[in-house]
């Protein structure tokens, strides 16, 4: 079954704590992953590959650069997910 | 003064090793004569000829906080936590430039390993193979490439100046140092990190060290495998860890009122050319190394007193060392207390050369030679002063002298000499 926004929202929280350490209380949908959550672009990769398995989704590298915030990537995901 | 007349001392030292995970908690289970061998448990090393190993005291994973702990190979993590201690130890209280005692162009970084990041390069093929080829870390590279210890305490401590990786398999700690040393002399910093590290505990390492005969297969007693000197000693023991010093040109620690250990004179460098692995019998190349000390430091053979013996526990080896420095020093050895500390934390390849030197520091410092321990049979072969099974004092008074020698497979060998001030 397809996951909400707020169900998505804290799939990222937990993969961006696990990889960046940041609280997940503090990763919302406006925070930058570069800028506020000190997610860096290898980091990146590692975020998107834990969301593709929590939400069962693919995120194609062309698509991950457009992956600005949380926000971004809760839409994408809500959009192609299955 | 012309700057490469420049006096170089150690002003900070760090080490995380098989018997502390600090410098001072390693020097009390040094001078206790503790082993820091032990079996290696689990299902992957049960069929493997060797079993042993001096797996680190404290693990780096319960030191560091996780989100950095795991974009760092195991060798990094060590040489981070070493680099650490060995910086706040130095009186710095914050990176350079925020530390306005140090700026960031007058500081570098010189730490080395001897096989770089080995495990997480097996670790990330076993995920290929396994779980895929998007699993794979994109942290490998930045992970696993030699010079990502280095590297990584460069960007802890804002180092500009230069991050280098000399590599010499298990001379390269000691490489390490000297080319630090060298970049303070020639004027290129003021201040560098120095040391090396090394985390190769693993199944494949280990089968392939112990298939070129160099390692004890003692596995009925860890605690005895290591025992250089003795008559039945029969290879090394891997151990892992680290050993950092904070180098610095007598100048700059004199002018931020820095505490300062002991003075490093240089290094005496050579190479065997005589086989890949194997030490050249008669120690041509270490006595060649000693004697290029000699005559470019203003060392005298009468002032040292205190000898860390690269001796890894190999029959041939260890005795090859003995000969050359017997052949350079003369009667002048009969003064030196030698002590084999591998005997206790096993042999960390290139990060010996750094806990070595941290630990070469600390007995010019204390004045105590650390003992050498499970010399039940002392091979007649070895014609020196060994300190068995207890620490022994170095003289009270006047200008001591410590030579740390460190040889690698492909024929290196590194003597530095450090002097007391």
């Amino acid at each position: 079954m397809a996951a909400t926004q707020e169900e998505i929202l804290k799939g990222l929280a937990d993969i961006v704590n696990e990889i960046a350490g940041i609280p997940v209380e503090d990763v919302k949908l406006d925070k930058s992953f570069t800028d506020d959550l000190d997610v860096d672009s290898l980091s990146m990769v590692e975020v998107v590959v834990a969301a593709e398995e929590r939400f069962d989704v693919k995120i194609p590298d062309e698509d991950v650069k457009n992956l600005k915030t949380v926000g971004d990537a809760a839409a994408y995901i809500l959009k192609h997910q299955d | 003064m012309s700057s490469t007349n420049r006096t170089v001392v150690v002003t900070g030292i760090g080490a995380t090793t098989p018997l502390g995970g600090d410098s001072a908690t390693t020097w009390e289970a040094l001078l206790a004569g503790r082993s820091g061998v032990g079996p290696l448990e689990g299902e992957r090393y049960a069929g493997l000829s060797v079993r042993i190993a001096a797996a680190a005291a404290v693990d780096p994973e319960d030191v560091l906080p996780r989100p950095l702990a795991r974009k760092l190979d195991r060798s990094a993590q060590f040489a981070l936590i070493a680099a650490r201690e060995a910086w706040a130890d130095a009186g710095y209280t914050a990176k350079a430039g925020e530390d306005s005692s140090i700026a960031p162009e007058r500081l570098g970084t010189v730490i080395a390993s001897g096989i770089g990041g080995v495990t997480t390069l097996l670790d990330q093929y076993d995920v290929l193979k396994e779980k895929g080829v998007r699993r794979v870390s994109p942290h490998t590279v930045p992970m696993l490439m030699p010079n990502s210890p280095s590297a990584n305490v460069g960007l802890e401590v804002n180092a500009q100046a230069g991050v280098h990786t000399p590599v010499s398999a298990c001379a390269s700690g000691a490489e390490a140092i000297g080319y630090a040393v060298e970049m303070i002399r020639t004027g290129r910093a003021d201040v560098v990190v120095a040391g090396g590290t090394e985390a190769a505990i693993h199944p494949l390492p280990i089968t392939a060290f112990a298939n070129m005969m160099a390692m004890s297969k003692n596995n009925e007693e860890p605690e005895k495998a290591s025992r250089p000197y003795d008559k039945a000693r029969d290879g090394f023991v891997l151990g892992e860890g680290a050993g950092v010093v904070i180098l610095e040109s007598a100048e700059h620690a004199a002018r931020r009122g820095a505490r300062v250990y002991c003075e490093v004179l240089g290094q005496g460098l050579s190479a065997d050319s005589h086989h890949i692995a194997q030490p050249e019998p008669t120690g041509r190349g270490i006595a060649a190394a000693l004697q290029s000390l000699l005559d470019n430091t203003d060392l005298k053979p009468s002032e040292v007193v205190h000898l860390n013996a690269h001796a890894t526990s190999t029959p041939q080896g260890d005795a090859a060392e003995i000969k050359a420095l017997r052949k350079v020093l003369g009667d002048d050895l009969d003064h030196v207390a030698v002590s084999a500390t591998k005997s206790m934390t096993g042999h960390l390849l290139g990060g010996a050369g750094g806990i070595e030197t941290v630990m070469t520091v600390l007995a010019l410092h204390t004045r105590t030679a650390p003992p050498t321990i499970n010399v039940d049979d002392l091979d007649e072969d070895i014609d020196a002063d060994i300190v068995r099974d207890v620490p022994r004092a170095l003289p009270a008074e006047g200008t001591i002298a410590a030579i740390n020698n460190s040889f690698g497979f492909g024929g290196h060998n590194v003597v530095l000499a450090l002097r007391s001030v």
